[in-house]
């Protein structure tokens, strides 16, 4: 055991665990937004939805599943600020002008900006649905949980706060994803052009379609 | 195609030594000509400096064609100059524009202390080096150059690795002054070769190691390094860079 987390040591080894992380996470994120999609077939399904992940015998599977999950959000951004402190570390004198190269994106050298953004968006989101739907006083007044995601939704603030944290979603996984392969050694003049492709492909359909039902409870929902 | 007079202004970066607080200075490089080195135009400066009892701009400099790796400074922010693929040594004063300002400082890194003005010490790639980059062979005469047989392909990748000047260009483009590119040159060279073999799987483990250890940042897959390499080492050396380092740790029994 000991020659497996000392692995973890290595810098190359932080960047596995940052990796594999980071790919759990997209998986989840994928698996989120399908069941997201329930919101689209009214209440009853939405709320049904919910019931079956948490009051089903499918619930003993959940709260495993979530438990790795708090796991994975733990161990990505535990490793990914103690990556950041140490690379501020490697370089305590900064150029005094900064230029960029002709190569290398936006997104790959501002992680820890869209990360934090992600960040400060899952403590929020935790506290607008996790949390309220399951301790909400709201649930007191007979409001299902479908009820809470649109009235969340349709408060300007919420809808336009979770919009930008898309748009910085999307810039974490765009180069999150192919970087991650990268990590793990998979680059192959065959296959990455594709990774690179299917990374930024994911990252828009995650980011637009979470994006998607704040859009719609704001401009389109008329209410039933 | 005639040369040009150019008149510039430097802003050199200006550094007593390791623990001095540096600062930029302010110099005029007057009528340089287009077909002058950078480092040409550097010494004209710092014979006019000389002329005036003012100490010269102190940096580093060797083979002066491209292939020692000593000339490295950061020219308007970019290690080596705003140029691909070469070696500040291989700028050209005919890539500048009469009046420009150019910014010159050191390449700035925990692992690479500032000794003086633009000279910093890279002995840590000569540490990381030490630790792993090289093959036990019997000394003597040297031995029949084919007799074990590489495929072409992997020739042609160990020599396009091997072909790292060892610069530290990689480091100072970083934003995370990471030393990734330069140990994937070096642990590709051997990982590609029959004559690599035997230390395999301690050499990645130890390099990575004592990379880690001089102080050097992690990899972020950036890219920066490849964009500022002089020898356009490929970042697909990190990728088998990080395999070695998997394959040591995960699949034999080799234990740093
Ligand atoms: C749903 C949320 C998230 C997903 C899907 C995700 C995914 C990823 C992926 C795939 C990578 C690339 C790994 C690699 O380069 O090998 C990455 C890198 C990174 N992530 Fe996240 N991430 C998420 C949230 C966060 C959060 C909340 C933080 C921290 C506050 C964070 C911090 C970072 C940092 C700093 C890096 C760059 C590491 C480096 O290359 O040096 N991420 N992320
Ligand atoms: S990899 Fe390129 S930039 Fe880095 S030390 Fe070698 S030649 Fe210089
Ligand atoms: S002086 Fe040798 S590479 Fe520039």
């Amino acid at each position: 055991m000991g020659w497996f987390l000392r692995t973890f040591n290595y810098s190359i080894g932080k960047k596995l665990l940052m990796a594999i992380t980071g790919l759990f996470l997209i998986l989840f994120l994928c698996i989120h937004l399908f069941g997201n999609t329930f919101l689209y077939f009214g209440r009853d399904a939405f709320n049904n939805y919910v019931h079956i992940l948490n009051e089903t015998d499918l619930v003993y599977i959940i709260r495993v599943i979530e438990i790795i999950l708090v796991i994975g959000f733990a161990l990505h951004i535990w490793d990914g600020l103690r990556l950041w402190l140490q690379n501020r570390k490697a370089r305590p004198n900064k150029y005094y002008i900064k230029a960029v190269d002709p190569q290398s994106t936006w997104t790959s050298r501002n992680m820890i900006y869209s990360a934090l953004i992600i960040f400060v968006f899952l403590v929020i989101h935790l506290r607008n649905f996790w949390y309220e739907f399951k301790y909400g006083s709201i649930k007191e007044t007979g409001a299902t949980d479908y009820d809470i995601v649109v009235k969340t939704f349709q408060e300007p603030i919420y809808m336009i706060f979770y919009l930008i944290s898309m748009v910085f979603l999307f810039l974490h996984l765009h180069h999150g994803f192919q970087s991650a392969f990268q990590t793990l050694g998979l680059n192959h003049k065959k296959y990455t052009p594709f990774i690179v492709w299917l990374g930024r492909t994911i990252a828009f359909i995650l980011a637009a379609g979470f994006a998607s039902f704040p859009i719609y409870f704001f401009f389109f929902y008329g209410g039933n | 195609m005639s040369s040009k007079k150019l008149n510039l202004t430097l802003k050199v970066w200006r550094q007593a030594g390791p623990d001095a607080k540096g600062e930029f200075k302010t110099y005029y490089a007057k009528n340089i000509s287009t077909d002058a080195s950078f480092l040409e135009m550097l010494d004209i400066v710092n014979e006019e400096l000389e002329a005036k009892g003012e100490e010269p701009i102190v940096y580093e400099h060797d083979c002066r064609e491209g292939i020692c790796g000593t000339c490295g400074m950061v020219i308007n922010g970019r290690p080596h100059g705003p140029l691909q693929g070469i070696t500040t040594c291989q700028l050209h004063m005919r890539h500048f524009k009469d009046g420009d300002v150019i910014y010159i400082e050191p390449f700035r890194a925990k692992a690479f202390p500032v000794i003086k003005d633009l000279v910093v010490d890279r002995s840590a790639f000569d540490k990381i080096i030490q630790a792993g980059g090289f093959i036990s062979v019997n000394t003597g005469s040297a031995p029949e150059a084919n007799s074990i047989p590489v495929k072409r392909e992997n020739a042609e990748l160990a020599m396009d690795a091997a072909a790292c000047i060892g610069c530290g260009a990689c480091v100072a483009a970083c934003p995370n002054a990471s030393a990734m590119l330069f140990v994937s040159a070096k642990v590709s060279q051997f990982a590609l070769l029959p004559q690599g073999l035997p230390e395999r799987e301690i050499r990645v483990q130890k390099m990575v190691a004592k990379m880690d250890e001089l102080g050097f940042g992690n990899c972020s897959n950036i890219g920066a390094c490849e964009a500022e390499c002089p020898k356009e080492i490929k970042i697909t050396n990190i990728a088998r860079l990080n395999r070695e380092f998997y394959r040591a740790r995960f699949l034999s029994n080799v234990e740093d």
